[in-house]
């Protein structure tokens, strides 16, 4: 970039061998950038999969007394559909794909810091996804348990044949990709760091995705640990869940779940690091309460180890008011969250984007969502609406809105930055408007259905039930939703096809990456500008408004940063 | 090193907290000399680090002010592409895929994870370059 020239460091570009080209480039590459890539396109393959499954239960649901799909076939759909969304979607593309693309950027690092681990947790990732679609195609059909695999339910009796192991196989292949790029994403965030980056000047995305990776590396090894013992009970003999042999299924309910919350929050947070990122540089500001966002990160992050048992209200085995009241703690950092987002975007020069209409949507639609779960936690209102449509509407507002809403509004965000080209503006906002508006009319019906008394899991319903009409807008909300992803599909379609210049810094961005060429160099920067606050790129951009001329935010977590700066 | 150590106390602690709350509330004792362990396993890491970081100098990612030159140069070498991950990483499918199948397919898998540990780890001694 012309605009950056008083340079501090020069990295040396490590020399490397001839580089491969093509196929055998993508098989082998170790650069985050490709890896980073290849998990975006697979993960967005595994959601495009998941969600024409998504538009076969809502048109199962259509009508009364349905037979479009068998009931056993509805079981699979579901599970799979919830399993692909979450294992092999919303989190691998977070974190295997945005964050491992944009994180060594950020911090000014030439590749995460384990470059071979990380080409080796895409294979698994992508390998762990292909087995869990290798379900349909086994003679007793894919796994049928939901996405939670709920003892005794799953075991060998009640779900025998292979789909349910390829399940157990593949969520393991997953979830051990996972344990690595956060191991990757660990190391690098605390060791890569460019010189003068230190943790109170890492931007927010960076910041969230440290705190994923720890709460990654708290959570899943349980998971592993409680599928390994799900497979000795389907196979070996033992009676860990059975009552039969005097095991306690209610265990497996405590094991998933110990890692099922702590992941619903793997689930959200690094969405939360991405509006972070969009809505300052869309505002033409600073993000507001910096420090604020941080400690509510961590705070979510804690609390969420542990509220797991409001998932278990209705067993009966749970102590309700410590798990309740913790659940209801959680509302306060993620209100925090909210407010810091209005109050970023309060007075600022708003530039509708698709990127920051994205993020919008993603505010209304979590707050939502959010509203729900505070009272879901209250153990008399659950006990209510426990698996009813009143709790899946409450987790697709949260996590459509996170990972497809402010997914996306990352997505185009970096799009400029991972292509060097530049998406239509037009198209991008048709995209949001058809998905947003096809999203509450698919999800905001099912609270009311849920209230009635509608179950969650069931492949048919009466007529005498009174839920036909609900359900039929619900399902007309999906195809809507539906076809904004086609538009998704024909934006990046013609954007490739007929390609618009987009620059190195389209966006007026404040954070590292946007100070390097798009798409960056092997090994990302040439030269790097000097670092003396949280937007060294916005400073070197504007050195008459530089974040380190002005006097330090009065802080109570005041800490050395501040004197630093006044020194200068 | 700092850093670290905040880490691993920051998650010893708060496992204390909950310890005591979970143990006041509940009585049970069980899961409350589990909670015991993992507080160690956050508070010992955490006291080796926070001696060390009190004897080291802040890296240069961790300092306010960082004079221009004196830091290019540390940043190490990078490899740019392997096949051994893809075969690693096939090789553990395959293996995996013998608690489905049968041990046959483990038979494959484990060969391929067994050479893909042995060259990359030849390679890497070699400077990180295949
Ligand atoms: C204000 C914060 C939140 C609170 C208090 C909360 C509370 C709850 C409660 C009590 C349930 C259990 C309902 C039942 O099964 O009867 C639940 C379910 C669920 N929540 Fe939340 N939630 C919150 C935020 C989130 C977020 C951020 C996500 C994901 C991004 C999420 C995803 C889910 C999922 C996936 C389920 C359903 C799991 C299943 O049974 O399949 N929640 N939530
Ligand atoms: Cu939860």
């Amino acid at each position: 970039m012309a605009v950056i020239d008083d340079t501090v460091t020069e990295h040396v570009v490590p020399h490397h061998a001839e580089e491969p080209s093509g196929f055998y480039r993508w098989l082998t590459s170790t650069d985050h950038k490709v890896i980073g890539k290849n998990y975006l396109y697979t993960s967005l393959a595994f959601f495009f999969i998941a969600g024409l499954m998504a538009v076969l239960i809502r048109t199962q649901l259509f009508s009364p007394n349905n037979h479009f799909v068998s009931p056993q076939t509805y079981n699979e759909l579901f599970t799979i559909h919830g399993s692909m969304m979450l294992y092999l979607f919303a989190g691998p593309f977070a974190f295997g794909g945005v964050a491992n693309y944009i994180i060594p950027l950020q911090i000014g690092a030439p590749d995460m810091a384990f470059p071979r681990l990380n080409s080796l947790s895409y294979w698994l990732f992508l390998t762990g996804g292909i087995t869990m679609l290798l379900g349909f195609l086994t003679a007793s059909g894919a796994a049928a348990f939901g996405w939670v695999a709920y003892a005794p339910l799953s075991e060998a009796t009640n779900s025998p044949g292979a789909g349910p192991d390829l399940w157990i196989v593949s969520v393991a292949l997953v979830g051990f990709s996972g344990i690595f790029t956060a191991v990757n994403l660990v190391t690098t965030i605390m060791y890569l760091r460019a010189p003068g980056l230190t943790m109170f000047r890492m931007p927010i995305f960076t910041w969230n995705m440290l705190v994923t990776g720890i709460l990654i590396l708290i959570s899943f090894p349980v998971l592993t640990a409680a599928l390994i013992l799900l497979y000795a009970d389907r196979h070996f003999g033992t009676h860990i869940f059975t009552v039969a042999g005097g095991g306690v299924p209610v265990l497996w309910q405590n094991l998933f779940w110990f890692f099922g919350h702590p992941e619903v929050y793997i689930l959200a947070l690094p969405y939360f690091g991405m509006v972070t990122e969009v809505i300052p540089v869309f505002s033409r500001k600073p993000v507001f309460g910096y420090k604020g966002l941080v400690f509510a990160t961590l705070a979510i992050a804690g609390l969420s180890t542990g509220v797991w048992a409001h998932h278990m209200f209705t067993t009966g085995t749970v102590l309700l008011p410590f798990f309740s009241a913790l659940s209801l703690l959680i509302a306060v950092p993620t209100g925090i969250k909210i407010y810091t987002w209005v109050a970023t975007m309060w007075k600022g020069s708003l530039d509708f984007k698709t990127p920051l209409t994205f993020s919008i949507g993603f505010i209304v639609a979590f707050t939502m969502g959010g509203i729900t779960g505070v009272m879901l936690a209250a153990p008399p209102i659950d006990f209510y609406t426990h698996d009813t449509y009143f709790v899946v509407a409450h987790f697709h507002q949260v996590l459509f809105g996170s990972a497809v809403l402010a997914g996306f509004a990352g997505l185009y965000y970096w799009y400029p930055k991972l292509t060097g080209r530049m998406y239509r503006e037009g198209l991008g906002k048709l995209h949001f408007w058809l998905i947003f508006i096809g999203f509450n009319v698919t999800f905001l019906p099912q609270y009311v259905v849920g209230l009635r008394g509608m179950p969650r899991r069931i492949a048919e319903y009466a007529a005498s039930d009174g839920f036909t009409f609900l359900n039929r807008v619900s399902t007309v909300g999906a195809y809507i939703t539906a076809i904004g992803f086609l538009v998704f599909i024909w934006n990046m379609w013609i954007s490739w096809r007929r390609p618009i210049p987009a620059g190195d810094n389209p966006w007026d961005g404040h954070t590292l990456e946007w100070g390097t060429s798009s798409p960056p160099p092997s090994h990302n920067f040439h030269s790097l500008p000097p670092i003396r606050s949280q937007r060294p790129v916005w400073d070197a951009n504007h050195p008459e408004h530089a974040d380190y001329l002005r006097p330090p935010e009065p802080s109570r977590f005041s800490s050395r940063r501040d004197e630093a700066v006044v020194d200068r | 090193m700092k850093t670290e150590f905040r880490v691993y106390t920051g998650i010893g602690i708060f496992i204390l907290v909950m310890l005591l709350v979970y143990f006041f509330w509940s009585g049970d004792g069980g899961n409350s000399i589990l909670l015991f362990a993992t507080v160690g396993l956050g508070l010992l890491p955490g006291a080796y680090l926070g001696w060390w970081s009190r004897r080291m100098e802040p890296r240069p990612e961790d300092r306010e002010v960082v004079e221009p030159g004196g830091v290019a140069d540390q940043l190490g070498a990078f490899p740019t592409h392997s096949i051994w991950p893809f075969v690693l990483g096939v090789g553990v499918f395959l293996t995996a895929l013998a608690f489905v199948f049968g041990i046959w397919t483990a038979v494959v898998g484990l060969s391929f994870c067994f050479s893909a540990a042995l060259w990359g780890t030849l390679s890497s001694r070699r400077g990180g370059l295949i």
